[in-house]
């Protein structure tokens, strides 16, 4: 690994990123990043706050403007802001957003039901029974289903927003921060099921975490954002002996040599 | 790249179902309905995938149902050649109840709308109960802070007199000026009629600073500033921001509501002259271009006209109403429960129920004023 994120031209890659510019105002956040996430894994995307890991999932996924660069999602350029282009990607990927962001009108069903309403012709009772399914997934209880946002906890309300983010069976996913604000077994959970549906479905996932167990339990490899670059991508343990201090600090602090189950 | 689907009886009787391509879920309708075609039946099932190219839930689900199907029907069905992750897939999919309730129950439709009743009259009661609670409280509070036992936020009603007042000034000043031509436009053409078009000047005069400019001051106030009280507020109590004020030990009604109330307040009172001045300004653009009055004997005629009496009850009225909107703006934005929805409906139950309680209290500021005898 040169410290870049880029794979070698053969590989086949699910999203590759070149020369990616984005700021806000007169700030760079982004400058010329590379990134390549390859087609059936896992990579996590950590950095510090404000190191511009969320902007990178929304540039990717078009609700940020990049200022200048390229990036291709499974070979097609995912700037070209034509709606035909835009719709054939939209169904090529989930979100998941931190909060969940369900739709706070609808129920968990509907919620879920919103994905196969605007791109498939499905009849209600099979949309039913595949919402039923995403729910069975997921790990929610079938009663959940007929339950607003609103009426959720804040488990239940990621479980749900995957569940809708599943709605099409997309091969792309991306999660933001999926652990954050869960307790251990929850987290170890939700955790199980992201590997599980990866193992089943050949999944590719963009992951953005702070949790270190989910980094060993899941990620196939893990890229480091800093200064406004991708700092090194490797396995974890290839990223452990990368040699920068906030790479350092984060993987042998106490909770990193705590995850990987080195006495603190 | 579509999908098919044959069955065939075999030799010992048993059916097969070959399925080939891809049981995806653009397919899964038609999946679904032509592994339905054919019935549980002696002595089972076997569903050959070994022509299936992809698959995903929506497929696997679609098999799994058939499988699960025929099983508990007593007919043992079993998948051939299919590769172990596509079988994989379909145990993890899991077979479980797939009844599943899109919304909460709705019941009997007839009980159903007697319930829908019933809520509404008590919701409207608790609805009363609270705003007499929370109007309560911030009279306490108001009072509080007048003898100086509470700290008032300067800075914050500073802050939302501008909000309210000064940037409203001009979409203010246009409307009352439009009102005010219209008033003295019609005025004319009816006056005419009895070759009283001089009288105009009294229409405008009285119409305007005594009922008129103070009631649509306050009217566009409501619409604008009424209903950002409740939503800023709303979105503050979904955003658990009312909650951190109270554990840092502020009291929300001190820090959001009162300087809003007073802001509001004191705000229409020179928004209202100010519509005024504006409605009286188009009334004498009107009879000078119209009926050629000269606009200083417009000036005269007007101080014939208007009694310090009509001002007076126009200034007087215009902090109450002031008061009105703020406060049903921050009542509603303070009854924001649970999602965006909630905003929506209490923003708009802020603006109507502030304009209605203005004219209400207008109605009554009418009568008893000439009851005093200010007629």
């Amino acid at each position: 690994m040169d410290g870049g994120g880029t794979l070698s031209d053969g590989a086949d890659v699910a999203i590759r990123v070149r020369g990616l510019v984005t700021g806000f105002g007169d700030a760079i956040l982004h400058d010329h990043l590379d990134l390549d996430v390859a087609r059936g894994e896992i990579l996590g995307l950590v950095g510090g706050s404000g190191s511009g890991k969320s902007v990178l999932m929304r540039t990717i996924i078009g609700l940020n403007p990049a200022r200048a660069g390229q990036i291709e999602i499974f070979g097609r350029d995912a700037l070209d802001p034509s709606p035909s282009a835009r719709r054939h990607l939209r169904r090529q990927w989930g979100v998941l957003f931190q909060e969940g962001a369900l739709f706070s009108g609808l129920t968990v069903a509907e919620n879920i039901e919103v994905p196969m309403r605007e791109f498939l012709d499905l009849p209600e009772e099979i949309m039913a029974c595949l919402a039923a399914t995403r729910l069975r997934q997921v790990g929610l209880p079938a009663d959940a289903g007929a339950k607003y946002p609103s009426e959720l906890s804040g488990g239940m309300k990621k479980r749900a927003g995957l569940a809708r983010a599943l709605a099409l069976d997309p091969p792309l996913l991306f999660l933001d921060e999926p652990t954050a604000g869960l307790d251990p077994i929850s987290a170890a959970a939700f955790d199980n099921l992201i590997r599980l549906l990866k193992d089943t479905l050949g999944l590719t996932l963009f992951l953005i975490t702070h949790d270190l167990d989910t980094l060993h339990a899941i990620c196939d490899r893990v890229a480091v954002l800093g200064d406004g670059r991708v700092l090194t991508c490797g396995t974890i343990e290839e990223v452990r002996r990368f040699d920068h201090p906030w790479v350092q600090q984060y993987f042998s602090g106490p909770r990193g040599r705590a995850a990987i189950g080195e006495a603190a | 790249m579509g999908s098919s689907i044959s069955w065939n009886e075999t030799d010992g009787g048993a059916m097969a179902a070959t399925l080939s391509g891809a049981l995806t879920i653009e397919h899964v309708a038609d999946i679904a309905a032509a592994l339905a075609h054919v019935p549980p039946r002696a002595p089972g099932l076997a569903i050959d995938l070994a022509a299936v190219t992809a698959i995903d839930t929506a497929g696997a689900w679609a098999i799994n149902r058939t499988l699960s199907r025929w099983n508990e029907a007593g007919f043992p069905a079993r998948l051939a050649g299919a590769p172990p992750d596509i079988a994989r897939l379909i145990a993890a999919v899991g077979s479980g109840s797939d009844a599943i309730k899109l919304r909460p129950d709705t019941g009997n439709p007839i009980i159903a709308r007697l319930e829908r009743i019933g809520r509404a009259l008590a919701f409207q009661g608790a609805n009363i109960r609270n705003f007499l609670g929370f109007l309560g409280q911030t009279l306490v509070v108001l009072a509080g802070t007048l003898i100086g036992r509470r700290r008032l936020r300067w800075h914050a009603v500073v802050h939302q007199g501008e909000a309210i007042g000064v940037n409203a000034l001009g979409i203010i000043g246009l409307l009352l000026f439009l009102v005010g031509l219209v008033i003295a436009q019609q005025g004319a053409v009816q006056l005419r009629q009895f070759g009283a078009e001089v009288f105009t000047v009294n229409l405008i005069g009285r119409a305007t600073t005594r009922e008129l400019g103070i009631l649509l001051t306050a009217i566009m106030v409501a619409g604008r500033s009424g209903s950002a009280f409740a939503a800023q507020i709303g979105s503050m109590k979904l955003n658990q921001e009312v909650d951190a004020l109270r554990t840092i030990g502020l009291d929300p009604i001190e820090v959001l509501v009162i300087p809003r109330v007073i802001a509001c307040s004191l705000m229409l009172v020179g928004l209202a002259f100010y519509g005024g001045l504006c409605a009286l300004v188009a009334g004498g653009v009107y009879v000078w271009t119209d009926l050629s009055m000269p606009p200083a004997s417009y000036v005269t005629r007007l101080q014939e006209v208007i009694l310090m009496s009509d001002f007076v009850i126009g200034m007087v009225k215009a902090p109450v109403f002031g008061f009105i909107i703020a406060i049903m703006g921050c009542f509603h934005g303070f009854q924001v429960t649970g999602n965006a929805e909630s905003v929506g409906t209490r923003t708009t139950q802020a603006v109507v129920e502030a304009i209605f309680l203005v004219i209400v209290f207008d109605a009554f500021f009418a009568f008893f004023f000439s009851a005093l005898g200010y007629n």
